[in-house]
């Protein structure tokens, strides 16, 4: 387990996302109003680039025909097939207990503490006055 | 339903490596004037003003709108200069043709429509169009691509025309007919045509579309693409019982169908209804000699997309035990939203020999490929 | 696998108006001297979705001496109830009434024939149990009579035809299933078409035996737009029996149904669960004709697709033809599905059973 920084935290502006490459893996990193989430950049259905797909709000109804939008901004909508996933979660809309999307632990960490370390920033230059968006895995 | 989590690099899979036959692509124009250059100069000008006529509500969009742009595209096959899914052959490639290692591609183009244009001259005109610009466009520039014969349906001289034409150019495998035309496809004004696809060698390819003008259900239009969607298998089953039980088979024993875009699950059940219920009607179809589904085993083959998918996995290789795993062929649907991964379509394991069949040498048959 | 089951619940079985003559005691005065003035007591409007003397329509030793099967109570008791140790039958009638364009003669005729129903049937036998007939283009004149007949407790369901104008998930159905979700009735929906539109989207079919088939795509279409529309979710005590089209093509129904949802449920937000789930739940078939594969451990497989033991109903059809002698089951059904097949989910189905 390692944390790997993947950008400046202010690159990703909420309700932006970054999809890097950690270790091998690809995955997008989202700005949720202000709270950073990272999931892996594959659907667990059939494997598509689940990060690029639309970032949408929770589209819901109390009753047929009575249409409701919330939770702006906390739902990824796959590219190719269309499932729904929580992006704090992972969890898909249809079937939350059995689908997920794996998730990573995400956290903003100021340039000074980063020096110290240990972190691994290969591609992302560091400065002590910024904040710096870290994904472990 | 249970779903394991992908978290990694996919392995390039025995399927892959095989050389897989990919039963549906959809090849699409950068723009409609594209055709132009295969068009007189009347039919040039009646595209850029009247334009074409089917029988749905809107000019330029399905009755059902889809849940992505560009009526229904995967969202990463959008190419970079801002033209439509599937315009692009490096794309194709890269996304498709090149990624899995794909053998040969058949292409089912859903444009032109000169199937069920209304003013069946246009139709026609429009219909040899997009087999010019099918052969010229993408098979003279990929070969592994292979071509369907668009066909004006309602007008039988222009489509035997059409398809007498087009025997003998290797580029052009099958006989594209959607199912929805203005009669069930197996009555007998459509027999000439079918005729004609099985004496110049030709396969058909019925992939779902077309605008009968009928509702999607025998209780009226639906009111949501959730309901639409669903609704393509039972057209499926209504072709299969019309070329069945309208006697096609008997009276075209070589005439060999492909079922695309309806997945397949529904075949047995159907199968077992027709033989019960023949077997208590035949007086009123003497004209069958055998079961329905014998029929339906000797003539008719499904494409996998887009897949079933059962709560349990392993029930679908039962389904496919019952259809019979040769008679089954796999297919991308690239580039739709609703497309099939070759790496993840089946959800339970298959053999290696059905692998072989079901990824490649199924279709390399049914084609008459190699 | 030969029944009698004594105490079964036979869901469908279909007595059958002898003809239009016969409903005009039951009609009021103003229909009775419209309909004679017209002279069509003289015609018999009968269903064209039920030719009444095709093989499958009439089996050969149900059929009476005199007139179409089904129209004698004497040789149905014998045969249907007595045959088969019935408790209960539903009866289903499959007239053309439903079917005539004009709400209001549909309405009056639909009327009669429910009248005539409790008179000549259920008052004669206490097994016989009915379906209220309504003119289902007129959902406000069908709420009404629906109304009108619950007050008899003998009707135990409203009996509609699976394709008519309009999908029957409609918003425009729905004082219908409020009306009957209220009085513990469900929605009966039988196989057949008032013919609005072709049976299959592919348009009209050459032959009966295509029409036949049909059926159940029609019922997959049926169950897209009821749960689509989000009728179980508007009425979550409402039941609805599909009838007289099978139970094999249920799982791929199923398989593809839920596929789409994954995807597409955003264009339908208030379906909260998958369309097989809504299915298991609210969605009740009858068996006859049963569509059984060759082999008994496919059939194993299929009601282990089904998923559910409850959704599964005793039928025999009578008097159509789908099955001879007493074998009105098929083999290979497990031990533990056969008890509620045939009693315990008609009960559940059908409150009214059980007063």
């Amino acid at each position: 387990m390692a944390r790997h920084v993947v950008a400046p935290a202010s690159e990703i502006a909420p309700g932006k996302s970054k999809i890097v490459d950690v270790a091998g893996r690809s995955i997008g990193v989202f700005n949720v109003n202000g709270e950073f989430f990272a999931l892996i950049n594959r659907c667990p259905h059939e494997g598509a680039p689940l990060c690029i797909g639309f970032v949408l709000g929770r589209f819901t109804a109390d009753r047929p025909g009575e249409y409701r939008l919330e939770r702006h901004g906390e739902m990824l909508r796959c590219p190719w097939h269309g499932w729904e996933f929580d992006i704090k979660t992972g969890q898909s809309w249809c079937h939350p207990e059995s689908v997920k999307a794996r998730t990573y632990q995400v956290e903003v960490v100021p340039g000074e503490a980063l020096a110290k370390g240990p972190f691994v920033a290969e591609t992302v230059p560091v400065s002590v006055e910024q904040n710096y968006v870290v994904v472990e895995l | 339903m249970n779903v394991a989590v992908i978290d990694r690099q996919p392995d390039i899979s025995s399927q892959t490596k095989l050389g897989i036959v990919d039963c549906d692509i959809h090849p699409y124009t950068k723009s409609p004037a594209d055709l132009d250059q295969f068009l007189s100069e009347r039919w040039r000008k009646m595209r850029a003003s009247i334009g074409g006529r089917s029988r749905s509500p809107f000019a330029n969009a399905p009755n059902y709108p889809r849940m992505s742009p560009f009526t229904g595209m995967r969202m990463d096959s959008y190419p970079k200069d801002g033209t439509h899914p599937g315009s692009d052959l490096g794309m194709m490639q890269e996304q498709l043709l090149d990624l899995f290692n794909v053998s040969y591609g058949l292409m089912m183009p859903l444009l032109g429509r000169g199937a069920d244009e209304r003013n069946v001259e246009f139709g026609a005109a429009m219909a040899t169009a997009a087999n010019e610009w099918e052969a010229q466009v993408w098979c003279d520039r990929e070969p592994r691509l292979k071509a369907g014969v668009q066909i004006p349906l309602e007008y039988t001289e222009a489509a035997i025309k059409e398809i007498e034409k087009r025997a003998g150019d290797r580029r052009f495998t099958h006989v594209m007919i959607p199912p929805r035309g203005l009669e069930p496809l197996g009555r007998r004004r459509y027999w000439p045509i079918l005729e004609a696809c099985a004496a110049n060698g030709f396969s058909i390819a019925l992939h779902l579309g077309g605008t009968s003008g009928h509702p999607s259900t025998g209780g009226g239009w639906p009111s949501f693409y959730h309901e639409e969607h669903p609704s393509y298998p039972q057209s499926k089953e209504a072709l299969v019982t019309s070329l069945v039980i309208e006697g096609v088979f008997e009276h075209i024993p070589n005439l060999r169908v492909a079922l695309v875009e309806g997945g397949f699950a529904w075949l047995p059940s159907l199968t077992w209804r027709l033989d019960k219920h023949y077997k208590r009607l035949r007086e009123e179809v003497p004209h069958l000699k055998r079961l329905p589904s014998e029929y339906i085993r000797s003539n008719i083959w499904v494409t996998t997309q887009p897949i079933e998918e059962p709560e349990r996995p392993e029930d679908l290789l039962a389904t496919c035990e019952w259809i019979g795993w040769d008679r089954i062929m796999f297919s991308t649907d690239y580039p739709h939203w609703d497309q099939d991964d070759p790496r993840y379509a089946f959800k339970a394991p298959l053999t290696e020999q059905q692998k072989r069949m079901v990824f490649r040498e199924n279709a390399l048959a049914f084609y008459g490929l190699e | 696998m030969s029944v009698p089951a004594p105490g079964a619940i036979d869901c469908d079985i279909h007595p059958a108006l002898p003809g239009m003559q016969a409903l005009v005691p039951y009609l009021d005065e103003y229909w009775r001297a419209h309909i004679l003035m017209r002279g069509l007591e003289r015609d018999n409007y009968t269903a064209s979705a039920f030719p009444p003397n095709a093989p499958i329509n009439c089996r050969p030793d149900w059929k009476p001496a005199k007139g179409s099967a089904g129209t004698d109570l004497e040789l149905l008791r014998a045969q249907a109830l007595d045959g088969f140790g019935t408790r209960y039958a539903i009866c289903n009638v499959l007239h053309g009434a439903p079917a005539v364009f004009s709400e209001d003669l549909s309405a009056a005729m639909c009327r009669a024939i429910n009248d005539w129903l409790a008179a000549e049937w259920l008052s004669k036998d206490d097994r016989l149990r009915a379906s209220i007939v309504v003119p289902m283009h007129s959902p406000e004149l069908a709420a009404k009579e629906i109304e009108r007949m619950a007050a008899d407790p003998r009707f135990v369901q409203v009996l509609v035809w699976e394709m008519g104008e309009l999908p029957l998930g409609r918003r425009i159905h729905w004082p219908i299933y409020r009306a009957a979700e209220r009085l513990d009735l469900p929605i009966g929906i039988h196989a057949g078409s008032s013919y609005r539109h072709p049976p299959t989207n592919l348009g009209w079919p050459s032959y009966y035996l295509e029409d036949y088939v049909s059926w159940s795509t029609g019922f997959a279409g049926v169950l897209n737009s009821l749960i689509t529309e989000g009728v179980f979710v508007e009425f979550p005590r409402l039941k609805v029996v599909l009838m007289e089209s099978g139970v094999t093509w249920l799982p791929g129904w199923m398989w593809r149904a839920d596929k789409t949802w994954r995807g597409v449920r955003a264009e339908v937000p208030w379906l909260e669960k998958s369309p097989a789930a809504y299915a298991r739940e609210h969605v009740r078939l009858t068996v006859q004709p049963f569509d059984a594969p060759p082999r008994a451990d496919q059939l194993q497989r299929i009601i282990e697709e089904i998923g559910s033991d409850e959704m599964l109903l005793f039928s025999t059809d009578y008097p159509h033809w789908h099955f001879d002698d007493k074998d009105a089951l098929p083999d290979g059904l497990p031990e533990h599905l056969l008890r509620k097949l045939l009693v315990d989910n008609a009960l559940k189905t059908f409150p009214r059973l059980s007063p």
